[in-house]
């Protein structure tokens, strides 16, 4: 198979793909990054989540290079990108939000000159294997200005990984791109990843998010409010929520269970109790079994990433999964 | 497992490449790069060479043709290095693809020479071609081939970091065109293309020596015909100094990423 290990090269210094340390930016006084710190280990999937104006784009434009860092260090690999940038550029692949072409090429002469711009020599087999991954195939002699929205994403992604990335970094890279394409870019990235390339993305769509990443960052106001593994994170901060079904419909409330918000549905038949984060379930069953309700069945669910989303940072959903 | 040669960095290959697309961009859109300018100078040779060039005498010893192509070669020359560099940046700035160019290894360096060795050999060729046609309108005297082949070099390394600099500090496209139009044009037709500088009264006669781009034409055309309105050694000190300071100004401005990171 073509899409092997992406290829550890010699410079490599440490296991950290990325380690950003008390990072700074403000644009005309305004603060946009305020010192930001965390670490993203080799290998990881990790998540930067935040509403518009968060900062995201811009820790990432400094990660890239193309926004100056205001204060703060960032390395990747162990190199430095002030100092060293000609080697952690090497090391980055970026897919930027904004759709970026040149409208003079076609697919592969811009292919080609990506990697000439990373210090790499054309590769064929790679670059013809991006280019069907990626569907790019029937479009080869098209000039860019040519290609539909959908396809210019898709190029961007080959574009970024023309030279063998050991980080590739996805600015919102699903932003105004249908669900085939989405579900078809994870699955690209996921695989990507399995073979050892690091991935750093936003997105707004949550579930994709929670499905793709180990780890979550959410970014604040310039600040990184939570940062844990992905599951932990729903875990902790979501409410979980137990809904029985009883023999006998209750009349009231039953005593006890005060602190379990408890509500009653259907005519009493239903009894919904919910379970804060980091409470404990068990406490809460030795409740139930000593008021001897009835139970007839039971459901459990928790909130996902949104509602801790919404938690953390105070914003409303749209459109059902996406910020 | 991928062999290790695939992974290998080739330091000198980000410039090469930006320079093959530098060259590949205005080849690709040769009409309006190239052909437009050689026909605009082939007009103007066969307005001055054939037609009105036979009833006007400037300078003794030599026809009106011998004296206006010197010009009319560096005119294209100086047109065709600023519009390059200027047109090709600007674009990328405004159009956002300068991102492309900013996330990779490319240094300010190779960034810088690319453009500029691009820009210069638009600029060459156009002042070839114009040369190559004025061959039906006059037979020029050579006394200098190899310092006429400097000055057509200075001029369009000076003009190539003008349009850097000018597609840096540019706003827009209005912007832009007020370089080409409200300095270049002017300054080139004051500056003794089509006129020796000599034969104005003063105080426009004197004014002219502030023109920095007489330098460059003057000294282009005493390298052919063999005579001009300066020295020679002045006309290159003052052009290789002009192209020294504004080389050294670009380079400040990318090698800061002035406008072009935020």
């Amino acid at each position: 198979m073509l899409l092997h290990k992406t290829p550890s090269i010699a410079i490599v210094r440490t296991m950290n793909a990325l380690e950003i340390t008390n990072l700074y930016k403000e644009f005309a006084g305004v603060p946009a990054v305020k010192d930001l710190s965390f670490a993203i280990p080799e290998g990881e999937i990790f998540g930067l989540l935040g509403p518009n104006g968060a900062g995201k784009s811009t820790t990432i434009n400094m990660v890239a290079g193309v926004v100056r860092i205001g204060q703060g260090q960032v390395q990747a690999f162990g190199y430095d990108n002030q100092k060293e940038y000609r080697h952690t550029r090497r090391l980055l692949g970026v897919v930027h939000q904004e759709i970026v072409i040149d409208n003079f090429f076609t697919i592969e002469q811009a292919l080609e000159i990506h990697s000439g711009y990373y210090g790499v020599k054309d590769d064929p087999a790679w670059r013809n294997l991006l280019i069907d991954r990626l569907g790019l195939r029937p479009h080869l002699g098209k000039v860019m200005i040519k290609l539909s929205g959908g396809m210019k994403r898709r190029f961007m992604i080959a574009k970024a990984l023309i030279h063998r990335p050991r980080l590739l970094i996805l600015d919102e890279p699903t932003a105004g791109v249908d669900v085939e394409l989405r579900h078809g870019l994870w699955d690209f990235v996921r695989e990507i990843n399995k073979k050892g390339t690091t991935i750093l993305l936003t997105t707004h769509y949550l579930e994709e998010a929670e499905q793709m990443c180990d780890r979550i960052g959410i970014m604040h106001h310039g600040e990184m409010i939570a940062l844990e593994p992905t599951h932990d994170l729903v875990r902790k901060l979501s409410n979980r929520r137990l809904k029985l079904w009883l023999e006998e419909p209750l009349s009231s409330l039953p005593a006890g269970l005060d602190e379990y918000a408890p509500t009653i549905e259907n005519g009493g038949s239903v009894l919904v109790l919910n379970l804060p984060a980091g409470a404990n379930a068990g406490v809460m069953l030795k409740e139930l079994c000593r008021i001897s309700l009835n139970i007839r069945d039971f459901e459990t669910d928790q909130s996902g990433l949104e509602e801790v989303f919404i938690q953390l940072t105070g914003m409303g959903g749209n459109n059902g999964s996406a910020i | 497992m991928v062999p290790q040669s695939e992974n290998h960095f080739y330091s000198w290959l980000p410039f090469v490449t930006l320079l093959r697309k530098e060259i590949l961009r205005f080849r690709r859109v040769s009409t309006q790069t190239l052909l437009a300018p050689i026909v605009t100078a082939s007009l103007y040779l066969f307005v001055f060479g054939a037609t009105l060039g036979n009833r006007i005498s400037v300078l003794e010893g030599f026809s009106y043709a011998q004296f206006v192509i010197p010009g009319l070669i560096i005119m294209g020359v100086i047109n065709n290095s600023f519009a390059n560099t200027s047109s090709s940046l600007f674009m990328s700035r405004y159009l956002g693809g300068i991102v492309d160019l900013l996330v990779t290894p490319v240094t300010p360096s190779q960034f810088i020479m690319a453009y500029t060795l691009a820009a210069m050999l638009r600029g060459l060729l156009v002042g070839s071609v114009v040369l190559v046609i004025s061959f039906l309108f006059a037979t020029l005297p050579w006394e200098y081939p190899l310092l006429a082949a400097l000055m057509a070099m200075i001029a369009s390394f000076l003009f190539a970091q003008f349009g850097l600099i000018a597609a840096i500090y540019a706003h827009n496209f209005d912007t832009l065109s007020v370089y080409t139009n409200f300095m270049i044009l002017p300054l080139i037709y004051l500056g003794g293309v089509f006129y020796p500088i000599s034969i104005l009264p003063d105080p426009w006669s004197s004014l002219s020596y502030l023109n920095p781009l007489f330098y460059l034409i003057d000294g282009f055309r005493h390298a052919i015909i063999g005579v001009g309105d300066t020295s020679f050694a002045i006309a290159f000190g003052v052009s290789a100094t002009i192209a020294a300071t504004l080389f050294v100004w670009a380079a400040w401005l990318i090698g800061k990423g002035y406008r072009l990171r935020s």
